[in-house]
């Protein structure tokens, strides 16, 4: 069954007349970790957010759930993480991650005890009462991310959620991610441009070029879940890494030399 | 699951320890000597000298600090409490029009801001009146305030609602341009995130907007706070009234040249209020507002 169908979305900018997506056709499959690559400008973000409908498609419809994009966030089936946690510093880690609870009329009792759940699972029991700011980066994304998951959407959009991080606590954090998404087995969009992190997390790689933004290619990632420290040295992965290298580099023999050095 | 770098949890932020509390009082204390001495420093060497620039120094134009602290003492007019009492019953006068000012101000101000930060239009209509409300001189609005305001009140109002209203006047300015600033301040990811849970304009208003918009409200409580004190007193001054520090203020000043220390005395009550006013801000806002240490002003 299809979570996402996006049919013939093109999205212009008015301002500059820039045109960041052109013609997109894609469908995410229930339970799927569907990365989006590409370089900057390609429009990875814009379609995440078409998928989310925080920007509405100049043509083309976007579908989820059999519903449109706009009754599905009214509906509430959307989690976001951006890159940055975008935690409420007036709020503790415990009424952050409790605020879409609220938003959705839970009672108090009820609250506490998802938070309390959440809170294991991102390992941040015993944080309940800190603020963001006593936290560091990775710990306020795991917070962020705990937020997202709290009210159990059925899509969990994910806006280069480690790319502020650094190499060590991105890698952690994918094994948590990973475990998080095995355990609830939710449907995951997630931005990078880093190609090794969506070939890790993902059963698809979603291959995007610039200038329009189109979908250079679609990559489907056969290594086996539950995935380890181990996959990363596996020769399969590295195959895997290269094939999406390839499609961006054929796809991108256009771009300047500084906006290769992004895609890495 | 992945295995958790071993972090405890932080200590709370620790309360500010005893001796430091004391050390900052004596520091105030210390500074309210030093300014002091200047003061009678100063009046020693202009007055010994001889000079006249900037201006003659006497105990008119400079009375001194134990003149003035003696005044309090004293009565200022035969068979009356001592002028200690009298501008203390002045002072609470005065800080009731200022607290209701202040009040009226800051809800009138915050709602300004709350109507135009929901409304290009209004904010593009309003913003200009707004602001030129400030350049009128506060001693030309406050008579028409009074002749306005002053029927429509019922009797235990009469006189002091008035130049609440006066006080109002000056301190709804600061809270609507700060709070308004402070609402519009908000990231874009945050408001992109209530969008992704569906959240209309006023659960944003009231889960975002405002908690985010309150260090500029404070901000702008500690200038208005300051400002209705100044308010209150000005706005005594057309309306006649004499239960207040702005009542004393035009009284002694008439005496100035015979007894100048009442009128200095006066004064001294007048910033001490200003100051409490200020420092009860100080004090709620750290209770309420809940942010980085390294934001913190």
């Amino acid at each position: 069954m299809s979570v996402v169908t996006i049919a013939g979305v093109t999205k212009t900018f008015k301002s500059g007349n820039v045109t960041a997506l052109e013609n997109i056709d894609l469908e995410l499959e229930a339970g799927e970790f569907v990365s989006l690559i590409g370089p900057s400008g390609c429009g990875k973000s814009t379609l995440l957010r078409l998928i989310g409908d925080l920007v509405e498609p100049t043509a083309g419809r976007v579908t989820v759930n059999g519903k449109t994009a706009h009754q599905a966030r009214l509906d509430r089936d959307y989690g976001v993480v951006f890159q940055d946690s975008v935690l409420f510093d007036w709020r503790t880690v415990s009424k952050n991650i409790a605020l879409p609870l609220e938003l959705l009329g839970w009672d108090r009792d009820r609250r506490r005890e998802r938070v309390r759940k959440m809170l294991e699972l991102v390992e941040l029991t015993g944080f309940e009462n800190h603020h963001p700011w006593q936290l560091s980066g990775g710990m306020q994304q795991r917070v962020s991310i705990a937020r997202a998951l709290s009210f159990e959407p059925a899509l969990l959009l994910m806006d280069e959620p480690f790319g502020a991080l650094d190499e060590m606590t991105r890698e952690r954090l994918n094994l948590e991610l990973l475990a998080i998404w095995q355990q609830l087995r939710s449907t995951v969009v997630f931005v990078t441009h880093s190609i090794s992190e969506a070939v890790f997390l993902s059963s698809r790689v979603v291959v995007m070029s610039p200038r329009p933004g189109r979908i250079a290619g679609l990559v489907p990632i056969d290594l086996a879940y539950p995935r380890t420290v181990e996959t990363r040295e596996d020769p399969h992965f590295f195959e895997l890494v290269t094939q999406v290298r390839e499609l961006l580099r054929l796809r991108g023999e256009h771009l300047l030399p500084e906006e290769e050095a992004v895609v890495r | 699951m992945a295995q958790v770098v071993a972090a405890r949890p932080l200590a709370g932020r620790a309360s500010v320890p005893l001796s430091r509390a004391a050390r900052r009082i004596a520091t105030g204390v210390l500074v309210v000597v030093l300014l002091l001495g200047l003061w009678e420093l100063y009046r020693l060497i202009w007055s010994s000298a001889g000079w006249s620039w900037p201006f003659v120094v006497d105990k008119t134009s400079m009375p001194h600090i134990w003149t003035i602290a003696k005044a309090f003492a004293d009565p200022a007019q035969v068979n009356q409490p001592a002028l200690g009492t009298v501008l203390l019953h002045k002072a609470f006068f005065t800080g009731k029009e200022a607290v209701v000012g202040f009040a009226i101000g800051a809800v009138v101000g915050f709602a300004l801001a709350v109507g135009l930060v929901h409304s290009r239009l209004a904010q593009r209509g309003l913003l200009p009146y707004i602001v030129a409300s400030q350049t009128v001189p506060i001693l030309v609005i406050a008579p028409m305030v009074v002749v306005w305001v002053n029927p429509k009140l019922p009797p235990s109002l009469q006189g002091w609602g008035a130049v609440a209203v006066i006080a109002a006047y000056l301190t709804f300015f600061p809270v609507a341009i700060n709070a308004l600033r402070g609402l519009q301040a908000v990231d874009a990811r945050a408001l992109d995130l209530m969008r992704s849970y569906a959240a209309g304009r006023w659960t944003i208003l009231w889960k975002l907007r405002v908690p985010a918009s309150l260090p500029y409200v404070f901000t702008a409580f500690k200038i208005a706070a300051t400002a209705s004190v100044v308010g209150a007193i000005i706005g005594e001054l057309p309306s006649g009234l004499q239960s207040g520090l702005g009542g004393a203020i035009i009284n002694f000043n008439q005496y100035y040249s015979i007894e100048p220390q009442e009128l200095w005395a006066t004064n001294v009550v007048a910033a001490a209020l200003g100051i409490l006013f200020y420092l009860v801000v100080v004090g709620v806002e750290k209770l309420v507002v809940q942010r980085a240490p390294e934001q913190a002003a």
